[in-house]
């Protein structure tokens, strides 16, 4: 087994494989990360059986936490495959914050947080937000203190899917890519380094000033939302909402209750982007 | 890097010894976290090392597993609730299993429990009714094929598995404690007849009718982790079974002697454990028991019991995982592998038991295929 441990945010991961190939993309886009010393979860890319390591090679998604049915992916997704065991291990195993499956983003102190359903565009539009004056914050989990309320930093690598893909390839020329995967079960995927002021303020963290459920693909246009909708929203993108017991729902209530709420319908980036500064202007 | 080529060991000194955790680095703890979520004792290890010195790091995964711990111990316990609830105007004893009687009972083999699905016991003649209620009350079947349907109930201890449609939680229907085909035939009318009532997850009363549910005597609640660890299955989260064992008949101990620290080793005072012996002549489970408690003295205790042959193959497969947190030793496994269906079956049964399964999935293959 090859070995490579990293730190993301608060959480940190030793990754195992049988396969050289995928830990030395990893290491190289996770170069600027810290090391581990006790790493909080494991992750193992495993030959689904010994013939399969060498012939059509095919990579279970093993570690501290496994789905029962999760497929193995082919080896030339196996940075993919790693990705989606560091998600599983912090969605099933991570307990010290609440995880919302959300982007977020940061300026002056305060967190913006976006929460959708896949294809919403909340990975893009935290990516867009991270090179255009925003800290990038993270693309998947926003960690919600429960004790304080802030919003803790987890930026691993952006996960681009389908358009936004070339979209982010036209939009800088600094930033660095992983290798394009092509018809993955996500559709093609290719991975960004966040930014470096993303990377080296990681434990840096900010409070939440405005919560947005964009959607992609309608006109434009915000609605306000309510708490209560807010809130039942919320315990639908929490992976750890119910574990945590009364000390989520205080975390919860707490959230909605302070920091104002809307949709956003958007067509283009672009669009978004100019939505997002006037919501921000107004209410943050 | 941490030593692939290590086994379980160090997980089982950790909980027998809390202090050998002193001398473990960097690598050791990443290989002892690893191996206790495998074997999912990390909740157990967690309370167990509790005010030990530990890096920063490790305190907090502990911390976490702690957390988890409650919550499985507040999700079980309400689940229990609700099957109460469920069965409410059912006069026969409900009897709750393993980590959730465990946690009803405040018992040391509950702190810190992993504990998944629901198990209760009912008496055998009962099953129809309770399965209305359950399913009445939003529990479904999880698998809809009919040979495994028909395979349960006319071959198994339990229902098939149900699983609550709102709260995704299962449920298994049990009428005794091991395969009504396997060749121990544990009494199971004695273990209804002499479970005891626990009081702590009782729902209010629907519609005037209150049902309290029960719990094992504690001999038999040491039996039926026996026949769980020792007479069925593949020795699969044997580890933990061991761990419960081991609290269960200290905990038995503890009552006996008055709270006094039990005698090393334990199985040569078969005088203090009589009624236990007695019990498992009982249920066909001596020889079970023997083993178990030859295991977990070798494992659990500091005066070790001698260990027959057979029984250090128990080990060996009981201690089948490294510091990846893989498991290994794929011979041993395949052994008892191997072993759980022979004990589960006679050999003829077995065969057509396994002629079926594997056209079924060729079948299934190919209609997948095309």
């Amino acid at each position: 087994m090859q070995e490579f441990r990293l730190t993301v945010g608060p959480a940190s991961f030793r990754l195992l494989s049988e396969w050289k190939k995928p830990l030395n993309q990893m290491r190289e886009l996770y170069a600027e990360y810290p090391a581990a010393d006790i790493p909080d979860f494991t992750v193992r890319l495993e030959a689904v059986n010994a013939l399969r390591r060498f012939i059509r090679p095919s990579a279970a998604i093993n570690g501290d936490y496994m789905l029962p049915d999760a497929a193995p992916l082919p080896i030339e997704q196996g940075l993919l495959a790693l990705e989606m065991g560091m998600n599983l291990q912090m969605a099933l195993g991570w307990r010290r914050q609440m995880i919302l499956h959300a982007s977020a983003a940061e300026r002056g102190g305060k967190a913006l947080i976006m929460t959708g359903e896949s294809g919403s565009g909340k990975s893009t539009l935290s990516a867009l937000l991270g090179i255009n004056g925003w800290r990038f914050m993270g693309d998947e989990f926003a960690l919600i203190d429960p004790v304080n309320g802030e919003a803790v930093p987890y930026p691993r690598l952006i996960s681009l899917k389908n358009e936004a893909i070339t979209a982010m390839q036209d939009g800088a020329a600094d930033i660095r890519f992983g290798p394009l995967m092509k018809a993955t079960p996500k559709g093609d995927i290719r991975h960004m380094v966040p930014p470096a002021d993303a990377i080296a303020q990681m434990s840096k963290r900010a409070n939440p000033a405005l919560i947005l459920f964009p959607r992609f693909g309608h006109d434009p246009a915000i609605r306000d939302m309510p708490p209560s909708e807010t809130f039942m929203r919320l315990t639908q993108a929490s992976t750890n909402y119910v574990a945590l017991g009364e000390q989520g729902f205080e975390a919860l209530t707490g959230l909605v209750q302070n920091v104002p709420a809307r949709a956003l319908d958007y067509r283009s980036g672009e669009e978004a982007m100019e939505l997002v500064e006037k919501l921000w202007e107004e209410l943050a | 890097m941490s030593n692939p080529h290590g086994d379980a060991s160090i997980l089982v000194d950790a909980l027998r010894d809390p202090e050998t955790v002193r001398q473990l680095g960097s690598d050791g703890w990443t290989a002892l976290l690893a191996i206790a979520r495998a074997e999912q004792l990390i909740g157990s290890l967690a309370y167990r090392l509790e005010g030990q010195p530990m890096p920063g790091g490790v305190a907090a995964i502990l911390e976490d597993a702690r957390l988890n711990a409650e919550y499985q111990r507040r999700s079980a316990l309400w689940e229990a609730n609700r099957a109460a609830a469920a069965l409410a105007g059912y006069d026969g004893k409900v009897v709750l299993m393993k980590g959730t009687a465990y946690v009803a009972a405040d018992m040391k083999a509950g702190i810190g429990r992993h504990i998944g699905d629901l198990d209760i016991m009912v008496a055998e003649g009962d099953l129809p009714l309770v399965e209305e209620k359950l399913l009445a009350a939003g529990w479904e079947w999880v698998k809809e094929d009919e040979y495994d349907d028909a395979y349960y109930r006319e071959h198994m201890h339990e229902l098939p598995p149900l699983i609550h449609k709102e709260r995704d939680r299962m449920i298994d229907v049990h009428h005794t404690i091991l395969p009504k085909t396997a060749r121990p035939k544990p009494d199971a009318e004695a273990m209804l007849e002499d479970a005891v009532p626990v009081n702590t997850v009782s729902p209010e009363p629907v519609e005037g009718r209150a049902i309290s549910l029960s719990i094992f005597c504690p001999e038999d609640m040491v039996l039926h982790c026996t026949a769980h660890l020792i007479a069925d299955g593949e020795l699969d989260g044997g580890l933990r079974n061991l761990w419960d064992f081991h609290c269960l008949i200290e905990a038995m101990f503890a009552s006996v002697m008055d709270g006094n620290e039990p005698p090393d080793p334990i199985w040569v005072h078969d005088q203090t454990l009589g009624p236990l012996y007695r019990r498992a002549k009982q249920h066909d489970l001596e020889a079970a028991l023997r083993r178990a408690v030859r295991l977990a003295d070798y494992c659990f205790r500091t005066c070790k019991s001698e260990l027959a042959l057979s029984d250090r193959l128990f080990l060996r497969r009981l201690l089948a995982r490294n510091g990846y947190g893989q498991p290994t030793r794929k011979l041993t496994r395949l052994g008892f592998y191997i072993r759980s269906h022979w004990l589960r079956m006679p050999p003829f049964m077995l065969a057509r038991h396994l002629w079926t399964k594997w056209r079924m999935g060729r079948k299934k293959s190919a209609s997948d295929a095309g």
